[in-house]
């Protein structure tokens, strides 16, 4: 009996060698996690092919747990989250020792997402507006937060808060991207049923740096609506206009980024009237988002005289936030300068452009 | 070695006044010229031994429409002061419409730009044709001096 009994026991040590899989978020909404458990009861097929062993959403894993593992002990760990502050450095660089495949997984990981958008200002304006001047702010003291504070007689330390947010390759080596703003559920179980192959039937990986569960093309591939040639004469915010159900956003003048953004969400925001935001990042075979729309905008609007298009460029309400809503962090010029602002011209110098 | 050695004493004898001329910043303007107009004029403004500004670096596309805005991006974070877009004049484009577009899209540029804190008179279009070299050597001296009294421009990654 106990012979068996200790065979039983022993038994479930096949279970116990499963692929260990790590997932953590550093600076991010929590929308990546919630994507993962959007695939539904696959979790369940996720948890029989994998031993997860940190999940700070969703289980009780400690940072000290994943410090006392062995370097390349975790298989696969899904990284999500942009880096803003000491303790996301921190934690990149441990998960990336630890992991044997780190994966910058949804698109602050990959390219800055949200959080980078502070890139377009700077610490002191995020930090002016946060803790002294936004209307729901109660702070009479004018109290900051500190790297180091002493609260009844212990010492408290928090994070020190960057200047400028950067992606996850910025900071440590990334094997694999899986973009979006969260990933889609059906493509992050076509990720993650990749990997069980692998693991399971000892495919090749992928080449290194390869973006993982999105497309090869733009959203503009995928989009059910019909497009015409395009020619705008002005821009409308979404709320301005009531869209055509069928014809190109672009077409009728809305702010979509489909044309520089990578395909794979199925264009779920076009298919229900909402322009494309940019979220699967850039497209294959581009360097820069921002610069990509720039160049698909000038060649449609509609006009040759620089101060109609002047004009016309007035509905573009924030060149920045609407071309690099989601990349920032990867852009071409960087941050916003801070050091040493220049004044920068309310109106472009038009007159030295007609002449 | 030999040509160190002749070489040394002529920087020498200028080095007194021209240190400072040495070491001083110099802009670093790139421009991107078409084909068909820009080039040419810039051509005939050396050919006509027209003082242009050395500052300025000559990049030839094919038409000022295939000036992406990656290349003018791309210039700046490289380490440009300013960059030149030049085409053929409006209407006169070797590929019909290709200069309306570089306007269009200098003329978003200029607004990221601004988002960016950068100040858009960094980036200059103009419209230079085949025979204005005289043209090209104004647009050049005086974007150098614009570039220069803006100071470098120092992008923070």
């Amino acid at each position: 009996m106990s012979e068996s009994a200790e065979k039983q026991s022993s038994d479930p040590a096949p279970a116990a060698a499963k692929p260990k899989l790590a997932l953590y978020w550093a600076a991010s909404c929590g929308g990546c996690e919630i994507a993962v458990l959007d695939i539904e009861e696959k979790i369940l097929d996720v948890a029989a092919n994998f031993d997860i062993v940190f999940w700070p959403v969703a289980m009780d894993f400690k940072t000290k747990d994943v410090e006392a593992m062995e370097d390349g002990e975790i298989t696969l760990c899904l990284f999500n989250g942009a880096i803003r502050n000491d303790d996301n450095e921190y934690m990149a660089k441990l998960l990336r020792r630890k992991a044997k495949v780190l994966v910058a997984f949804g698109s602050c990981a990959c390219e800055g997402c949200i959080p980078a958008l502070s890139n377009a200002t700077s610490k002191k304006e995020t930090f002016d507006w946060v803790y002294h001047k936004s209307p729901s702010t109660d702070n009479a003291e004018g109290v900051e937060p500190q790297i180091k504070t002493k609260v009844n007689g212990f010492d408290l330390e928090l994070p020190k808060f960057w200047e400028t947010v950067r992606s996850l390759d910025q900071i440590v080596d990334v094997d694999y991207y899986v973009p979006g703003c969260p990933p889609q559920a059906h493509q992050i179980w076509a990720v993650l049923e990749t990997v069980i192959d692998i693991l399971k039937n000892g495919k090749p990986l992928p080449p290194k740096g390869t973006v993982l569960g999105a497309g090869q093309k733009t959203v503009c591939d995928e989009c059910p609506r019909t497009r015409e040639e395009k020619k705008i004469k002005k821009f409308f915010r979404p709320h301005e206009i009531i869209p055509d159900p069928d014809k190109c956003l672009l077409d009728q003048g809305i702010l979509c980024m489909g044309p520089a953004t990578r395909d794979g969400c199925d264009a779920r925001c076009p298919s229900v009237c909402m322009p494309c935001r940019g979220c699967y990042g850039l497209p294959p075979n581009s360097r820069d988002q921002g610069a990509k729309m720039i160049s698909a905008l000038a060649s449609v609007i509609d006009s040759e005289d620089p101060e109609e298009v002047d004009k016309i460029l007035d509905g573009i309400v924030d060149p920045i936030g609407s071309f690099y809503r989601f990349s920032l962090a990867k852009a071409t010029l960087g941050r916003k300068l801070t050091q040493r602002p220049e004044t920068p011209q309310a109106q472009p110098q038009l007159e030295e452009v007609a002449k | 070695m030999t040509t160190v050695t002749t070489s040394a004493p002529k920087t020498e004898t200028s080095a007194g006044a021209a240190s400072d001329k040495d070491t001083a910043w110099k802009p670093k303007i790139v421009a991107f010229l078409c084909n068909w107009c820009s080039y040419t004029g810039a051509d005939l403004a050396g050919v006509s031994r027209l003082k242009w500004s050395p500052y300025v670096r000559v990049i030839r596309v094919m038409c000022s429409g295939r000036m992406d805005p990656t290349f003018v991006l791309e210039a700046f974070r490289k380490g440009a002061d300013g960059v030149i877009v030049s085409g053929c004049h409006p209407g006169d484009c070797h590929y019909v419409e290709g200069n309306y577009k570089a306007m269009r899209r200098v003329h978003l540029i200029r607004r990221l730009l601004i988002d960016y804190g950068v100040d858009p008179r960094r980036l200059k279009l103009t419209w230079v044709s085949a025979s204005e070299g005289d043209i090209w050597a104004e647009v050049t001296n005086e974007m150098a001096e614009t570039i220069k009294s803006l100071g470098p421009l120092r992008l923070e990654k």
